[in-house]
């Protein structure tokens, strides 16, 4: 991140290191190029030493040099920062002066010719103040025609996102003269992304026509390209247009490229809401297994989550620079406060492997979200299988002390958890974007309840688990260790909400209210979808989350809603209150 | 999955028949409270001279109508959860309605004194309202809001209660969906346009009915108002649950079905209690915003309503004392350890949430039984701490119970 900061502040900087390129570590002039560079380097002193049309000729090679260096040094050339050293032999030697001065103002002198710096005939490196030198001399037109070969060498960046920016930005310009730069690069261009930028730059430009037939054809061509970017050249055009039928060819530009806007915004929500649907999805699948199969309502089923989460947290600081805490008890014992702490120390793992924490810290978020549901469900929960609401109770003071104990290990504040950069990044299709750690995590969820299924349906321990469900006393009865089924599927669920926080780590904060965020909207899930239906779980947990964002693009407010999703889910219970697949049993206390 | 809920009712109806407080011990101590909190603590303050040894200071009346307003509540929460097996976890929405009811109307009494010296409360200033909004303006008439106070709840139960109670959602599903009330609403309060004042809620009052809210004097009277009402909802529920509808009530509670099979219409029942409880709760928080000088949309939480919760489950359900002593116990519990361990108050709280509901299912109140069982060396039928599932196997459907 701060890389990507650092370059655009200092461009002049990396500049100078291209320059001097040897000197500072022959960083960004790599020796591939060197040859060509040279050959460049050549041209550039040409033009700088010549005059005239013969200026121009050096300068449009230059254009066509598709070489970094040469647009820097053009950028320095309209900035008056290309200075004349008259050596003591009578040449003329072009420098520019380093960014970092000593004390006097004075800097070193980089030779445009090889990069090296200026020395003088004893071979110490000589140093100037900026008012020393001359620099060379321009004017009006010669700008114009450097700025256009940098414009041309900027479109024939390396990079495809550099040219596309350069694209977009010549093309917002509302300069008709870059029309002929566009459309030469337009002919070259391989990469289709920048391909389809050089042709809506092109329109857009084409929309300041004095012809009324190019404006309505560039209207049209935006239309057919649903340029999002010119819209609102677009609608100043349909204003200010004298011709009614360039009015009109902008309208139903507009209009269409309008509608191409809802498509991307409904299809981006949709696939928003179907990535928090698989987070409320793994969540609410821990509490359909431990509420709609055990019959316990765990409230702190949402400090698992933070569990999961924490844990990520942990494991990024073990591979990064080490993870410790340290708690004082408020209290004393003998005269002395109470205190301990741990120093686990990090591995300072850097690039692949450090990315490859979150890849650890998955399995481990769900084996120690479910330690924790263990030890709750020893602790307290085996007492109440009997009594569904003082479980709600109890879990509740449950939920309480691990809030608190998050706040003393962790701090009362958000923490940060890095994404690994192979889940930062998205690709595009059609402008909706899509990010790939939701990507990811609809994926994962999908692996998840398919694994949960299979677990519970064709697995020894499923059977059980299913048969504890049903009838416990008979289950107890044929021979079933009820007691331990009832520990691993509490775990089971408590894990999976683990996994949850793992993924939440990847798209928000990690905080120790993390979880009472989530506790409500999963409860309502698994009421939703019919208490014990695995099935139903899905489908409200999809449906909900997908409504949920949804209701927020309509709404233009996340709170509304929310509201308007539990107002509905209230008058849904009312036509079915069993929820959207309810198990028929006919049992009646 | 057959529904647990007998089970659940079990422990229950045996800690109200065998060890909840002798009648006579019972009214006893509610007579003696009542004088000491109605004529005894007040006198105190108003009658002895500040720094003498009996004076009572005015923190202290203001935390007292503070404690008996949650003491209110809290006999809300029982009424529903110990008597009629409703656990409703959105009180807490219904109390903070009644508080946002009159603080309304405080709001607009404090007139031109507001820092911004509007008419307008300060928030409106602050946001931008051009003028009064128009379900503001009958909030200027003090009676209007009393009443208010009363309705808006009883409204808000009415529709919910009508739709949860029609289509028969009882036991953990009604917890569930009142849980999701309540943070709906909390969520709707917390936006500033909303016209409630958003995150700070209504603050600042300075005028009730022309007395000045700073004077000890009013504080008194508030706290005075308060400790009465406290003792006519005693009143009232102790009436409620000694006649045949509170017979029904509580069948309702052990058994739904067999009071449903019998004829009754017991989502009726149901609704009314809910219904009642509400408006009780509304009044609690009228009188509790006054003297804690302001109402913000986290009073509504569920955290608050299940912190209601606690109170009765420690003061012991099903009596109607036990929420009393809990709420007043709990808070002051809380005042105490708020101060003294700021950073172990929410693991106390669950802690003793946790010891309560396993090992002391009864509350405070079943104590005395308890103890006096001990002495007599007779061991109760229900073992301390209650059994789990696998030592002791609880019959399946409930046990005859005997006549209440």
């Amino acid at each position: 991140m701060w890389l990507l900061k650092h370059r655009g502040a200092a461009a002049k900087w990396t500049l100078l290191l291209a320059l001097a390129g040897w000197l500072a570590g022959a960083r960004a002039a790599s020796p591939a190029s060197a040859p060509a560079d040279l050959a460049v380097r050549k041209t550039l002193i040409r033009a700088i030493l010549s005059e005239g049309p013969e200026r121009q000729k050096y300068i449009s090679e230059l254009a066509d040099s598709e070489s970094k260096l040469a647009r820097d040094v053009l950028a320095a050339w309209t900035q008056d920062e290309i200075l004349l050293y008259p050596a003591p032999d009578g040449a003329v030697v072009p420098v520019l002066l380093e960014d970092q001065q000593d004390a006097d103002g004075r800097a070193r002198a980089i030779r445009v010719e090889d990069g090296t710096f200026l020395k003088d005939g004893k071979g110490a490196e000589m140093r100037f103040a900026s008012g020393d030198l001359n620099s060379v001399d321009t004017d009006m037109r010669l700008r114009s025609t450097v700025q256009q070969a940098i414009d041309s060498l900027t479109l024939a960046d390396p990079d495809p996102d550099a040219r596309r920016s350069a694209v977009v930005k010549l093309g917002n310009s509302q300069k008709p003269k870059y029309i002929p730069v566009l459309e030469a690069r337009l002919a070259r261009e391989t990469n289709g992304e920048v391909h389809k930028a050089l042709e809506e730059s092109i329109a857009l430009l084409q929309l300041g026509d004095p012809d009324p037939a190019t404006q309505i054809a560039a209207s049209e061509r935006l239309a057919q390209l649903k340029a999002l970017g010119s819209i609102d050249v677009l609608k100043r055009l349909e204003a200010s247009a004298r011709d009614p039928r360039v009015a009109a060819a902008a309208g139903g530009a507009i209009k269409s490229i309008n509608a191409h806007i809802t498509a991307v915004n409904f299809f981006g929500t949709i696939f928003r809401g179907l990535s928090l649907g698989s987070i409320l999805l793994v969540v609410a699948l821990g509490l359909a297994i431990t509420f709609g199969l055990m019959g316990i309502i765990n409230m702190a089923h949402g400090e698992m989550i933070a569990v999961g989460a924490y844990t990520c947290y942990v494991v990024q600081n073990i591979f990064g620079s080490g993870f410790g805490f340290h708690v004082t008890l408020p209290f004393s014992f003998g005269g002395r406060l109470i205190s301990f702490g741990l120093n686990l120390p990090g591995l300072n793992a850097t690039g692949w492997l450090y990315q490859s924490y979150f890849l650890i810290a998955l399995p481990l978020s769900f084996l120690t979200a479910a330690a924790a549901g263990l030890v709750v469900e020893r602790a307290v929960i085996q007492f109440l299988y009997r009594r569904p609401l003082e479980s709600l109770l109890a879990t509740w003071g449950v939920s309480l002390i691990m809030q608190q104990l998050f706040r003393m290990f962790f701090g009362a504040n958000n923490v940060q958890v890095d994404s690994p950069t192979w889940l930062l990044g998205h690709f595009t299709v059609d402008d909706v974007s899509f990010g790939y750690n939701r990507l990811f995590v609809i994926s994962l969820a999908v692996v998840i309840v398919f694994g949960t299924w299979l677990l519970l349906t064709k697995t020894p321990l499923g059977l059980l688990i299913r048969a504890v469900m049903q009838n416990r006393d008979m289950a107890s009865c044929m021979g079933v260790r009820t007691e331990r089924v009832n520990m691993m599927t509490f775990a089971f669920g408590s894990g999976l909400a683990g996994l949850a926080g793992a993924f939440l780590s990847q798209i928000g904060n990690v905080g120790p209210s993390l979880g009472q965020s989530y506790i409500v909207d999963s409860f309502m899930t698994v009421v939703v979808g019919g208490v014990g239906s695995i099935v139903g779980t899905v489908c409200s947990a999809v449906g909900i989350g997908t409504s949920d964002q949804v209701l927020q693009q309509l709404l233009g407010s996340p709170v509304m809603g929310k509201i308007i999703v539990l107002a509905v889910i209230i008058l849904f219970l009312q036509w079915k209150p069993g929820g959207l697949f309810s198990t028929r049993n006919r049992s009646l206390d | 999955m057959p529904e647990p809920i007998s089970k659940d009712t079990i422990v229950i109806r045996r800690g109200l028949l065998r060890r909840s407080f002798p009648a006579q011990l019972e009214m006893a101590l509610v007579v003696a409270a009542a004088v000491i909190l109605i004529v005894v603590l007040p006198s105190l303050n108003a009658f002895t001279a500040e720094g003498s040894f009996l004076h009572v200071s005015d923190y202290t009346i203001n935390l007292y109508g503070k404690y008996l307003c949650y003491a209110i509540l809290a006999i809300s929460v029982d009424l529903l959860w110990g008597y009629t097996g409703l656990l409703s976890l959105g009180q807490c929405l219904f109390f903070s309605l009644g508080g946002y009811a009159l603080g309304m109307y405080l709001m607009l009494m404090i007139g031109k004194l507001g820092q911004y010296h509007s008419d307008l409360p300060d928030f409106m200033v602050f946001l931008g309202y051009p003028a009064l909004p128009s379900h503001w303006v009958p909030f200027r008439n003090f009676w209007f809001a009393a009443a208010a106070v009363m309705w808006v709840p009883a409204v808000v139960s009415l529709v919910f209660g009508f739709l949860a109670f029609r289509s028969r959602i009882r036991g953990v599903y009604f917890a569930i969906l009142t849980q999701a009330l309540t943070y709906a609403a909390s969520l709707m309060f917390f936006r500033n346009d909303f016209t409630f004042g958003g995150n700070n809620g209504l603050t600042d009052f300075k005028f009730i009915v022309g007395f000045d809210l700073r004077r000890p004097e009013t504080q008194r009277a508030l706290y005075l108002c308060t400790s009465v009402l406290l003792f006519a909802t005693y009143g009232l529920c102790k009436w409620l649950t000694t006649t045949k509808f509170g017979k029904v009530q509580r069948a309702v509670r052990d058994s739904e079905n067999r009071v449903l099979f019998s004829g009754y219409a017991t989502a009726h029942f149901k609704l009314f209690v809910f219904v009642l409880c509400a408006i009780i709760a509304g009044v609690a928080g009228a009188l509790y915003v006054p003297q804690v000088g302001g109402i913000n949309p986290s009073e509504m939480t569920p955290d608050k309503s299940l912190e209601a919760v606690v109170w009765v489950a420690v003061g012991g359900r099903g009596t109607l004392i036990g929420p009393i002593l809990g709420a007043i116990g709990v808070n002051a519990l809380k005042s105490w350890a708020t101060r003294a361990y700021p950073d172990l108050w929410l693991i106390i709280l669950g802690a003793l949430f946790i010891f309560v509901v396993l090992f002391l299912p009864g509350g405070i109140v079943s104590l005395p039984g308890r103890i006096a069982a001990r002495l007599r060396r007779k061991p109760l039928p229900a073992p301390d701490p209650p059994p789990s599932p696998a030592a002791t196997p609880v019959k399946t459907g409930a046990p005859a119970s005997p006549p209440p």
